[in-house]
């Protein structure tokens, strides 16, 4: 891997640019494999990079029926906290957010991740009541959060609506500093580049169409450019988690659903950090680009279409014109849908299913993103040991079982 | 925005549904007798098929009546609706009061 440094940028202009190397290898996929990762989006190519960098697999691939960065990985709206009020939420968010904080240098590769702060608006009182809980159980768990008031809220963002007369007058927020965006496509492509590095096979457009078992064992992936030998099988597919279930004979306690997200024509700088409500359920942030990066919340109907109905963008819409009606008369410039796997406590499954050799890490529902690192690097302990990190141990398959659910429903900041 | 065909009240537009989620998953008789992977199958384990799917839905702001639908989750597109089996009064007559 070529390096990236201000010292390669230089070189390669004086080159007129035409130097470059290819950030990462478009192999063919080899007959047999030590593991294999179903799914290249982000928390797939983690998985990947950790498992050959901290536990030596390197004879692994990741096999992507799309593209690279086509996924929920470029689709979403690329907001990063570990603001969760349950303590393995929370520990496991933060992990990640401390991967975060080194991720570039990690990667050699700027993953643009920007610590400008997330706000959780409160609109009632019993929202204030669950901020400051929430922000309690922050602090008992070592995580930056304060709660704010609406004069602090004024003078971090001027723009907003904080009139006593609104339909849902802002009474407070929450407030972590340390949480903030980052560049979703570049946090693929980095996450690619490094475990391609390591000798990772990142295989794109081929799908998965089957697992093979040999008795109560994975021997293998059926893939439309044929059969893969392998005794471990980690899939991190999202939206099309069940799919996969199906395909082994197992039963995941999950419904996909489309969520929607928007992005504005770009604007001069106007809103410095990112603002959440799960009252009136918008959430809102500028990109670098002076996009306002605008989500929404899913619809209630099953979908695999990636697009969802209007109405639900409408209800986005209204929630952020309440908030900044400012922002009235801006113009969206596209609008998308990614497919998310609800869980039944907004918890994430991340273990060991009854079939030896095959691990699943789904369920992260409307909140992924953020726990990218965090993901993988729990996930490739999970699949290299074949026992889960003390991170994940709680995040197991089985609590649906034994009742230990971690419930992060409306808990989590926002309602999901 | 879908439009849904309510057996009682015909097509009306996606907002005066709510969605009840997949059809058929029928509460145990006897839920002591289960054990907890029993239980646990039947609270929280989803079919979530791409492709067909036998779903409730409830016609909150019109008849307030729940009914199935048979609908593509890809597509989004319904082949069916019915009322559910059981249901008092057959739609369209006046018993359906």
């Amino acid at each position: 891997m070529a390096r990236y440094s201000a010292y390669s940028l230089l070189r390669n202009a004086a080159s007129h640019n035409r130097h470059w190397r290819q950030a990462f290898r478009n192999p063919d996929p080899k007959s047999a494999y030590d593991a294999v990762i179903v799914g290249g989006g982000g928390h797939g190519l983690a998985t990947a990079y950790y498992l050959a960098k901290e536990h030596g697999l390197r004879n692994i691939a990741v096999l992507e029926k799309g593209w690279i960065g086509g996924g929920n990985t470029g689709r979403n709206t690329t907001i990063v906290r570990s603001n969760y009020l349950w303590t393995e939420a929370a520990l496991l968010y933060e992990k990640s957010l401390k991967l975060w904080e080194s991720l570039s240098t990690e990667l050699n590769f700027n993953v643009m991740f920007s610590q400008r702060g997330v706000y959780n608006l409160g609109h009632t009182l019993q929202d204030m009541r669950d901020i400051e809980r929430r922000v309690s159980a922050n602090r008992l768990n070592g995580i930056d959060a304060e709660v704010v008031g609406p004069a602090e809220i004024e003078a971090r963002i001027p723009h907003i609506n904080l009139s006593r007369d609104s339909r849902y007058p802002i009474l407070g927020a929450s407030f972590q500093s340390r949480g903030g965006v980052a560049r979703h496509d570049a946090v693929a492509w980095g996450f690619a580049r490094a475990a391609d590095a390591c000798g990772v096979d990142i295989v794109q457009q081929c799908e998965v169409t089957g697992i093979r078992r040999n008795g109560d064992e994975v021997s293998g992936v059926e893939t439309t450019r044929g059969f893969v030998a392998t005794p471990k099988i980690g899939v991190v597919v999202a939206g099309h988690a069940s799919v996969l279930a199906k395909m082994a004979g197992i039963r995941l306690p999950l419904e996909s659903h489309p969520l929607q997200a928007f992005v504005s024509e770009p604007l001069k700088p106007v809103l410095h950090t990112v603002v959440m409500s799960s009252a009136v359920h918008g959430y809102i942030s500028q990109s670098d680009k002076g996009e306002l990066v605008i989500g929404a919340g899913i619809d209630a109907y099953n979908g695999y279409g990636q697009r969802g109905s209007f109405h639900t963008i409408e209800h986005a819409m209204a929630a952020i014109i309440e908030l900044f009606p400012i922002f009235s008369r801006v113009r969206l410039l596209r609008q998308w849908g990614g497919i998310v796997d609800i869980s039944p406590d907004a918890c994430p499954i991340i273990g060991k299913t009854r079939v030896k050799g095959l691990y699943f890490n789904c369920g992260w529902g409307t909140g992924g993103f953020k726990a990218t690192p965090g993901s993988g690097w729990v996930f490739a302990h999970t699949i290299a040991q074949d026992e889960p990190q003390e991170l994940n141990a709680a995040f197991d398959l089985d609590r649906f079982s034994s009742g230990a659910l971690i419930d992060e429903h409306g808990a989590a900041a926002v309602a999901h | 925005m879908l439009i849904i065909d309510c057996p009682w009240c015909g097509e009306r537009d996606e907002t005066e549904f709510s969605c009840g989620g997949e059809a058929g998953i029928a509460r145990p008789l006897r839920p002591e007798s289960l054990s907890d992977a029993e239980w646990g199958d039947y609270l929280f384990m989803r079919s979530n098929p791409r492709g067909e799917h036998r779903e409730l839905w409830n016609h909150a702001y019109g008849c307030r009546r729940w009914f199935v639908a048979v609908r593509d989750t890809v597509s989004y597109r319904f082949s069916s609706t019915a009322a559910l089996p059981g249901t008092a009064g057959e739609p369209g007559t006046p018993d359906a009061e």
